[in-house]
């Protein structure tokens, strides 16, 4: 199958997320789309999904012109999307969540797609538990899932849009050898991704996206620097680890004990240092996300005790938390960080420090304005949140951090950023470390983690296995640990 | 009491329970679907006056009943249009609706207040009404009562065991992912409040041509919308569960009545308002389980444990928030 999109337009009001843009993909192709964060990566491949609707341009499919006015229509041409925020029903079991869509009417086909799931499964090395609700899942294996049911729907034109933040290593080698079985099958496969190595290792041609134009096609194998000329105006810089010498103890626990996430909390132990910058790692979900919830009184530990400078938090709220300093950024955006339906300006306003009687709005918009600009977001004051594009929405939540926090806890802080962004974001960080901040933060991504962190917390199935400093460590022996070889 | 009794009284509560039991599970079908219609106790006034005028007119219980439930269904199409093709306000469209379905029911309905009508005559089952104590208390009713209770069933299964069942609960969850999936949100939470609103439609006609037959102002039917859309919460958006819930509220009321005549020195209002207050402990109850807090306290306690797993049920994540095309 070919599928041809010709100059496509995308507008929304004056933003002009896709500017004529061009790209083709034929049968067996596994084909990069990159580009910076607001390049309008996501918004061309929504439109070739019939998710949203372009504002001029044609489709082609094998020669013949379509138009995709919803999804539907996109899937009974063969093509489907995974998008970048997951849609699907964490409530609903697998075997719901793979059905729906696929069937209709009154008659219970629940056995005959249960048939047909654990195969599809087994084919491509995952391991689903038809059963299990999908709030339990891993986002790894929310994508398998949702990989498997546009296969099962007839997919044949298959768009991933950063199906590799925030899964797991194991998880991504499955992933693609997945992909490229597909490819091997004669299906394309779109991949949108921030990692040139994965683009390096996958793909076939890559398509370079930058403010809604494209600025270059290439065949493998690619070469980096021409890439990256192509997808910022600038190089980007990576930091180094900044040489700490820690302080005092900022954040202690001892013993502690929690529930909440597929693994909870076993046993912690943890001393944190002041300008201390500890990397949590681990596969996504083995407890560094109630690890954090706990230190920030998000979530109440259910024995054990949480010390903030010395004083004991037990039994107090988040807000008596961030007075003694802590911030915590989650990862989920529009979940737990941002209000959907709220624009930026309001973000601020909801944000300021003491809460008057009325909002002060011109102080709102003065500050999101300034911060837009310092966090280069690309939006408008008046933007709302879910308008951003993945990666900006990010920016925009560390564009909330306070002046002088005591303590960072940080939730994957860079997922979905492109190189650029994550390495800028870490220079700002570096800022707070210097001014002897203590920063705390997990990520799915090792090198980043060896990148930045002075020290490594490895979790696994909701216990701490390995405590070291960075410089005694490496990739490989984390990698060890992380799969719980000890 | 003597066995007699007791399955006379249980008797009153399955056939008082008949049309809040309707009302309940058109509220959960638009629940489910991600809709609140709000003017629910107007629309259960509205169209058992409807019922009762026309069946007064044609001389005919079945044109009184399909006439009420066209009317429920139009005034949940008014509240569907308006939140999902509109963007407006679904509790302040349901909430108007309301007052003006009740206004306009005793408007149109005053002419024809405490008229002798036709009302739905008694269909004992064969058979089965001689079984001791379940043939009186569940197949000696009308066929809206008969009605009432397959409902229960229908919607059970249809929820949780159809794929279209199953769209309706995705609905109600994830608008978004419906569309991704290339349904349409819209249609099928129109679709789906129009199927609540017959319900609620039949739910007051029941009212005017069974419960409590003729109309009048108060008719009876007052407040029962309310208790509708609390039961809907009482019961987790589950049909059964909010059955029970229905025939306890109607049980409170039954009981109301026995209590009066063996208690007369207790002012009788106390036994009329009192079902009301029970279900905002009920309530209460509901909320303290969905409390982690909570839920690790009792959990020594392992009596209480399927009690406070048959009471929590969380809301669909998309209720009162349409879907918007990007
Ligand atoms: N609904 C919308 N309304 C207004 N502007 C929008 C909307 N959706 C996207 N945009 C804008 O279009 C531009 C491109 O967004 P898009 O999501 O396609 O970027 P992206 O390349 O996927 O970036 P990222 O890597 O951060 O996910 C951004 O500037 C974004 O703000
Ligand atoms: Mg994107």
């Amino acid at each position: 199958m070919r599928v041809e999109l010709e100059n496509i337009h995308k507008h929304y009001g004056s933003v002009r997320a896709n500017d004529g843009v061009d790209l083709s993909v034929q049968g067996g192709e596994i084909h990069g789309i990159l580009g910076e964060n607001g390049a309008g990566k996501s918004t061309l491949m929504k439109v070739l999904s019939g998710y949203i609707r372009k504002t001029a341009g044609t489709i082609t499919v094998d020669g013949r012109q379509v138009e995709f006015r919803s999804p539907g229509k996109a899937s009974e041409c063969g093509i489907g999307m995974l998008y970048q925020d997951p849609l699907d029903f964490l409530n609903l079991s697998v075997l719901d969540n793979f059905m729906l869509g696929q069937v209709s009417g009154l008659k219970n086909e629940r056995e005959y797609y249960r048939r047909k799931l654990l195969p599809l499964s087994t084919h491509f090395n995952f391991n689903l538990d038809p059963n299990s609700p999908v709030s339990r899942l891993t986002i790894g294996e929310r994508q398998q899932l949702e990989i498997l049911r546009l296969l099962s729907i007839g997919i044949k034109v298959l768009i991933l849009d950063e199906p590799t933040t925030g899964i797991s290593e194991i998880q991504k080698q499955t992933l693609f050898a997945a992909l490229k079985q597909l490819a091997r099958e004669g299906k394309s496969v779109l991949l949108i991704s921030h990692k040139l190595e994965d683009t390096q290792v996958l793909c076939n041609r890559v398509t370079v996206l930058r403010r809604g134009k494209v600025t270059g096609h290439m065949e493998a194998p690619f070469d980096t620097r021409q890439l990256l000329d192509q997808m910022f105006d600038q190089l980007p810089t990576p930091p180094s680890r900044l040489k700490a010498s820690p302080g005092d103890t900022i954040l202690s626990m001892s013993d502690v004990v929690s529930t909440g996430g597929r693994t909870g909390l076993q046993k912690c132990n943890i001393l944190v240092r002041k300008g201390e910058v500890v990397g949590l790692a681990g596969l996504e979900g083995s407890g560094q996300g109630v690890f954090l919830r706990v230190a920030s009184g998000m979530s109440r530990p259910k024995s054990g005790i949480v010390e903030v400078d010395g004083r004991s938090m037990i039994g107090k709220s988040h807000r008596e938390f961030k007075d003694a300093g802590v911030t915590f950024v989650p990862t989920s955006r529009l979940e737990e960080g941002l209000v959907p339906g709220l624009d930026i300006t309001e973000h601020f306003a909801l944000n300021a420090r003491k809460t008057r009687f009325f909002v002060r709005w011109s102080n709102a918009l003065s500050a999101a304005k300034e911060k837009i600009e310092m966090f280069r977001i690309s939006g408008r004051p008046r933007s709302p949140v879910q308008s951003l594009s993945g990666g900006n929405q990010q920016r925009l939540l560390l564009s909330f951090l306070p002046e002088a926090p005591r303590l960072l806890l940080l939730e994957n802080p860079t997922r979905g950023l492109d190189v650029e962004s994550a390495h800028w974001v870490w220079r700002h960080l570096q800022t707070y470390t210097a001014r002897n901040t203590s920063i705390v933060f997990s990520s799915a991504e090792l090198d980043e983690i060896v990148m930045v962190a002075d020290r490594i917390l490895v979790f696994f199935d909701g216990k701490i296995v390995k405590d070291v400093r960075a410089e005694d460590t490496d990739s490989r022996e984390l990698g060890r640990a992380i799969a719980g070889e000890i | 009491m003597n066995e007699f009794q007791v399955s006379i009284l249980f008797a009153a509560v399955v056939a008082g329970a008949a049309p809040i039991i309707l009302a309940t599970l058109g509220e959960t079908i638009t629940e489910r679907a991600g809709l609140i219609n709000l003017s629910l106790d107007g629309s259960i006034l509205l169209s058992a006056m409807a019922a009762f005028v026309t069946a007064y007119l044609t001389h005919s219980v079945a044109v009184g009943f399909i006439i009420g439930a066209l009317v429920g269904a139009l005034v949940a199409v008014l509240v569907a249009v308006f939140s999902i093709y509109l963007s407006q306000s679904q509790v302040a469209v349901g909430f108007v609706l309301t007052l003006m379905a009740r206004d306009l029911a005793y408007f149109i309905g005053n002419p024809y207040s405490r008229l002798q009508g036709p009302q739905v005559m008694p269909l004992p089952i064969p058979l089965l009404a001689d079984i001791p104590f379940f043939g009186p208390v569940f197949f000696n009713h009308n066929w809206p009562v008969y009605l009432s209770l397959v409902c229960i069933g229908i919607l059970t299964w249809y929820m949780y065991r159809t794929p279209m069942g199953l769209a309706l609960r995705a609905v109600g969850e994830h608008p978004k992912a419906v569309f991704a999936r290339g349904m349409d949100p819209k249609k099928l939470q129109l679709f789906y409040a129009v199927c609540g609103g017959l319900l609620v439609g039949l739910a007051g006609a029941t009212f005017s041509l069974s419960t409590k037959p003729g109309w009048g102002r108060p008719q009876g039917a007052e407040g029962t919308g309310w208790i509708a859309l609390a039961l809907v919460i009482f019961g987790g958006w589950h049909p059964v569960k909010a059955a029970i819930g229905a025939y306890l509220f109607s049980f409170l009321q039954v009981m109301g009545i026995y209590l009066q005549g063996w208690l007369p020195s207790i002012p009788t209002q106390v036994f009329q308002v009192a079902p009301f207050p029970l279900m905002i402990f009920t309530l209460l109850l509901i909320s303290l389980a969905q409390k982690e807090a909570f839920l690790a306290r009792v959990e020594k306690m392992p009596w209480i444990r399927p009690f406070i797993q048959m009471l929590s049920g969380t809301p669909p994540s998309a209720l009162g928030k349409p879907h918007e095309a990007e």
